[in-house]
């Protein structure tokens, strides 16, 4: 009986659910965002300070926050101190997770893993680790950015984790990385305090949008993020998996 | 109907097939792997929807790590009793 309605349940929130995709193309378009004139469409046309005229690609020169990525521009610049809250918030659960973690018995043997397993491992995980430095070194021009950039970096240690039994990395120097990627967040926040008045101003020129080498502190802030959320993950894995922290 | 809708619908009842038998599967590593096969799915249909952003990080939490810390505390929690 439970399942009867569970599966009654389920099925009617699928057709909701592919009504609502369906109908979605039709409810929500971006030149509607524009035309509605409230906070969306000044983030997304970037004149939240007064009106820049329109961005073009490739060409505009010193836009606001100068990312081409808009999602990009909201998380690294415009809400960038609440970017700093969750970096903290992610910073914590780590935290509380090597302090548990310090209390459990370490694993047992572990079985051993086969030739071909472990070289493909080996094989793939430069890939992964470079394709996760590639996706926040261009959070701002690509989708993607430094949550996701340093996930995937710590997922390609997870898999040499699980492909090899004799591995282990030193856990206190991606301590020390994710100490010094947090100071140098907030340094530059403050920087920001010093130079313009605000908490995280934008106060690197942010040249052309669509380059490489544009946004003022958007990249360098990202690859921050990267950095601090790639080393904490990268611990919460390791001490999950080995049950022992060692600093 | 385009092919584009069509491609909603189906990565929409995968999403629902994937979910129900993560519910009902009797062996706890076959829900996880189905939990792990919603997350892909949900990050194809956040792709579908124009949103790159969230897409990605779904694709590498949702369906990667998440996976990884319930395996992890199942591994954990069997040693006391006979889960997995």
């Amino acid at each position: 009986m439970k399942k009867i309605f569970a599966g009654l349940a389920a099925v009617a929130f699928g057709v909701l659910l592919i009504l609502g995709i369906s109908a979605s193309t039709d409810i929500f378009r971006y030149e509607d965002a524009l035309t509605e004139g409230g906070a969306a469409a000044r983030y997304i046309a970037k004149d939240v300070n007064g009106s820049n005229g329109e961005i073009v690609f490739g060409e505009t020169n010193d836009a606001e926050t100068g990312s081409a990525n808009m999602v990009t521009s909201v998380i690294a610049n415009y809400r960038s101190f609440d970017t700093l809250g969750e970096v903290t918030v992610l910073f914590l659960a780590s935290l509380g997770v090597s302090l548990l973690a310090g209390t459990m018995v370490k694993n047992g043997k572990r079985k051993k893993s086969g030739f071909v397993l472990k070289t493909s491992a080996r094989f793939l995980f430069p890939v992964m680790l470079l394709t996760g430095i590639y996706i926040f070194t261009h959070g701002h021009l690509t989708p993607g950015g430094g949550f996701p950039g340093g996930s995937m970096i710590a997922s390609s240690f997870l898999l040499l984790y699980l492909a090899d039994e004799g591995f282990s990395t030193r856990i206190s120097s991606f301590k020390i990385a994710e100490g010094i990627a947090g100071l140098l967040y907030t340094a530059i926040g403050a920087t920001g305090l010093l130079v313009g008045g605000y908490f995280l101003m934008n106060f690197l020129p942010t040249g052309t949008v669509g380059s490489l080498l544009s946004g003022g502190i958007i990249p360098i802030v990202y690859v921050l993020i990267g950095l601090k959320v790639g080393s904490e993950i990268t611990g919460i894995v390791s001490s999950m998996y080995n049950g022992e922290v060692k600093v | 109907m385009s092919w584009f809708n069509v491609l909603e619908v189906a990565v929409s009842i995968l999403l629902i097939v994937f979910a129900i038998s993560a519910v009902v599967s009797k062996k706890l590593l076959t829900s996880i792997v189905m939990l792990s096969a919603v997350g892909m799915a949900a990050a194809v249909a956040f792709a579908l929807l124009s949103a790159p952003d969230v897409a990605v990080t779904e694709a590498v939490i949702g369906s990667g790590l998440i996976t990884f810390l319930f395996v992890a505390s199942i591994r954990r929690a069997g040693k006391a009793g006979d889960v997995l």
